[in-house]
């Protein structure tokens, strides 16, 4: 389901003489459907570079990134929006909205996008973020404000409300408590057996050792820092 | 599951653009105002232009509105040459099938006429000639853009800036527009009501299946309504591409520059 | 009142004060003006011997189109007697030395300001109608350019927000005079601010109608048998209305009424507007009496 050949990246920065920084090379993996492989290496060894290239967020330099039948590294913005819209859906450590928009049409936006009546948008938003234990009381409310667990458990809740054929998780339980753990493992797992192919980055040892079959240590893949 | 992936593309490729825009140029003597600006927006696409002031940014957005007749290029709309059509035929257009939202609501608004008045005259315009169904829609436009319907016989002059910007744009949107242009939607307005302005756009965009031209020097304006970014510096286009491609990964010197003068908040 | 009574200085004035070169001006702008029935000809408007208000325009109109041989009326709120009107008639009893009459069905040529006879007129007669504001669309759009071009496309959205507004402020359509209309399905024009009860005279008329404005410099005018429709919404429709009583003088409950306050305590009375057709009716029925 995700397929990546040779893939390479390089920064040029054009306001500091034009240094070309390398920061991957040699990239290739793949992740079946119904996997779940985690992403390791230390910090600043290019998991999250890794992922964005296949969100489409950040160029490639070169080779193949093949999500589903499209290839992103070569793929017109429409494609990638198309992608992002029923294919491929991304969990990330940031939340990024429209100010005063309250949460749960926030979580319910990826649906509406997708043509999904208002109604039937909601109800899931809301059985979505019951199941994550976010207070009914709060689903009114613009996320904006909410303190990082509960900005997480709205990510991920965006990210789960359509059965993605491929996810890209960035971690997912990085501030959550035990039972909202318990609930992400859960979701991850319920996607995993309808057959997602998932690539995540997971610090959260127990949590990777859980869900994930294989490790992919991407230390390899960076300049300077290969062995 | 092969079938299905083939047809969402085949969607994509399949779908004509709405406008296609191909070496468009406008010149103010010697000095360049745009330059060889070619793209193609698409049913439901938001463009995002942004660049400093005198990047050519408002020069190609009158240029397209036909505000100005540029030098060079052409301009096609739903498959009809906007320059070889007769000004009637344009102007007809304009007022139904195109919109234009201005910075400023004095400038796209009648502040002397009603804000039922103000809804009411593009309907009127392709020949509405109902009064009790023109004042219908008019109280459903209000109630779109969250303007209390008992306001209808008030005049805009009464009005708050973010209510006037949102009565501007129901007084756009009233005839279904296809295509519609933007210059600095949210220039004048506090940071909270931009917020619930933008939250309406990107709801009209997605219910309506708009297409929209959006020129801002505000990059955090186009990181939430545009699904594609042109970036323009000295009248050209220096790059383009998806929104967050753009301002996460710029290839060019000048939107490196950009988006890293940005304050961060 | 006859002519013979005023001298006649055709040796101080050319024939109607202005000279032929201005006529002649003036009759292509009116001839132009029939040819596209209710679209607004510029002219080289002249300094008259009388201030901006009192008709020049429709005196210049009145003079281009002047011979020898017409019999001229002129009113004013329906009226021969007013000073308006007598200065006109006798500004041209004097520079052209025509005859005038009272009398509707007499008269070749009727300068009016604010009213249309109420007796019908025929193939033989011009009426000319004094005009301050040629523009109806002046009221919501002030430049000049962009009005021009709206007529030139037909944009005429800009008319009905007029009379949305009407509607939405007062309930109905408040105008009750200088009603827009649309001069034989093409143009929106005014009829200058006559009363909308005289609006339906003006579609179908027999008589060439000439509309003159001074200070705007402009010159409309409508054919004989021109369809001229007042402009209305389906659920809000043109009515032609008058005050509701019969005239205290003649009696006649179909003609338009002027309301005179007659003292300090509140009286008033209705009379017909149109003095000539009053006093002919009357004068008519004290004929039937006798």
């Amino acid at each position: 389901m995700i397929m990546l050949k040779d893939v390479s990246k390089t920064f040029t920065l054009h306001n500091q003489g034009g240094a070309v920084i390398p920061v991957m090379t040699g990239v290739s993996l793949t992740v079946a459907p119904g996997e779940c492989v985690a992403l390791t290496g230390r910090s600043g060894s290019g998991k999250s570079t890794l992922m964005r290239m296949i969100h489409g967020n950040y160029l490639a330099a070169s080779g193949e990134i093949l999500v589903g039948g499209l290839d992103v590294a070569k793929a017109s913005p429409r494609e990638i929006l198309a992608l992002r819209r029923e294919e491929l859906g991304y969990v990330s450590q940031f939340l990024r909205v429209v100010p005063r928009v309250p949460t749960i049409d926030v979580v319910a936006e990826p649906l509406l996008t997708l043509g999904t009546a208002a109604e039937e948008a909601r109800d899931r938003a809301a059985a979505l973020l019951a199941r994550l234990n976010l207070p009914e009381r709060l689903w009114s409310l613009s996320p904006t404000t909410f303190s990082g667990g509960e900005q997480q458990r709205v990510n991920i809740a965006r990210g789960f409300i359509h059965p993605y054929p491929a996810m890209l998780l960035d971690e997912p339980t990085a501030s959550l408590d035990a039972i909202n753990r318990e609930v992400v493992l859960g979701l991850i797992a319920d996607a995993k057996a309808r057959g997602a192919a998932i690539l995540g980055i997971f610090h959260d040892e127990e949590a990777r050792a859980r869900v994930c079959d294989r490790l992919l240590d991407v230390t390899g893949f960076t300049p300077g820092l290969a062995a | 599951m092969d079938g299905a992936e083939m047809n969402i593309y085949a969607k994509v490729k399949e779908a004509g653009p709405l406008l296609s825009v191909r070496g468009l140029s406008k010149f103010y003597g010697s000095r360049i105002g745009c330059a060889d600006v070619s793209f193609d927006l698409f049913p439901g696409e938001v463009l995002g232009i942004v660049g400093e002031s005198g990047s050519g940014k408002s020069t190609l957005l009158s240029c397209l509105a036909g505000h100005q007749a540029p030098d060079e290029g052409g301009i096609v709309f739903d498959g009809r040459d906007m320059f070889a059509m007769a000004e009637p035929e344009r102007r007809r257009l304009a007022r139904s099938e195109q919109a234009f939202v201005h910075q400023s609501p004095r400038d796209g608004l009648r502040m002397g006429v009603s804000a039922g008045g103000n809804i009411g005259e593009r309907l009127m315009a392709v020949g509405g000639r109902n009064y009790g169904a023109i004042r219908e829609t008019a109280l459903d436009w209000l109630g779109r853009v969250e303007i209390d319907g008992a306001r209808i016989d008030d005049r805009p002059s009464a009005f708050s800036g973010g209510m006037q910007q949102r009565l501007q744009i129901a007084r756009n949107l009233v005839t279904a527009p296809r295509l519609v242009f933007m210059d600095e939607p949210t220039g004048g307005l506090d940071v909270s009501v931009q917020a619930r302005l933008l939250d309406l756009l990107r709801g009209l965009v997605r219910d309506l299946g708009l297409s929209v031209v959006l020129v801002t020097h505000d990059l955090a304006v186009v990181r939430l309504l545009a699904h594609r970014l042109m970036v323009m510096k000295s009248g050209h286009v220096v790059e383009q591409g998806l929104t967050d491609q753009v301002l996460d990964d710029p290839q060019h010197g000048y939107t490196q520059l950009l988006v890293s003068s940005v304050l961060q908040v | 009142m006859t002519t013979a009574s005023m001298p006649v200085e055709a040796e101080s004035y050319n024939f109607a004060y202005l000279d032929e070169q201005t006529k002649r001006m003036l009759r292509r702008a009116i001839l132009k003006a029939l040819a596209v029935p209710g679209y607004q000809v510029p002219f080289a408007s002249r300094e008259m011997p009388m201030p901006y208000g009192w008709g020049t325009g429709g005196v210049q109109v009145s003079a281009a189109c002047l011979v020898p041989e017409d019999r001229l009326k002129v009113i004013d709120q329906g009226a021969d007697d007013t000073t308006n009107a007598v200065s006109i008639r006798k500004f041209f009893q004097r520079t052209a030395g025509v005859a005038v009459t009272e009398a509707t069905t007499e008269a070749s040529l009727i300068q009016t300001r604010h009213r249309i006879p109420e007796t019908p007129l025929t193939e033989d007669q011009i009426l000319v109608y004094q005009v301050p504001i040629p523009e109806p669309l002046r009221f919501l759009e002030p430049r000049e350019t962009e009005t021009r071009r709206m007529h030139a496309l037909e944009e005429y959205g800009l008319m009905h927000v007029k009379l949305y507004e009407d509607i939405a402020r007062h309930g109905e359509i408040t105008n009750s005079y200088a009603w827009p209309v649309m001069a034989h399905d093409r143009y929106v024009m005014t009829p200058s601010p006559i009363p909308k009860f005289d609006n339906p005279k003006l579609s179908d008329s027999p008589a060439v109608q000439l509309f003159g404005a001074g200070r705007e410099a402009r010159i409309h005018a409508l054919p004989p048998y021109t369809k001229v429709v007042s402009l209305d919404f389906e659920d809000h429709p043109f009515v032609a209305s008058k005050a509701d009583h019969e005239c205290e003088i003649c009696g006649s409950r179909e003609s338009y009424l002027d309301e005179v306050i007659t003292d300090d305590q509140g009286g008033r009375m209705f009379v017909c507007s149109d003095t000539d057709f009053c006093g002919s009716r009357s004068a008519a029925l004290e004929t039937e009496r006798s």
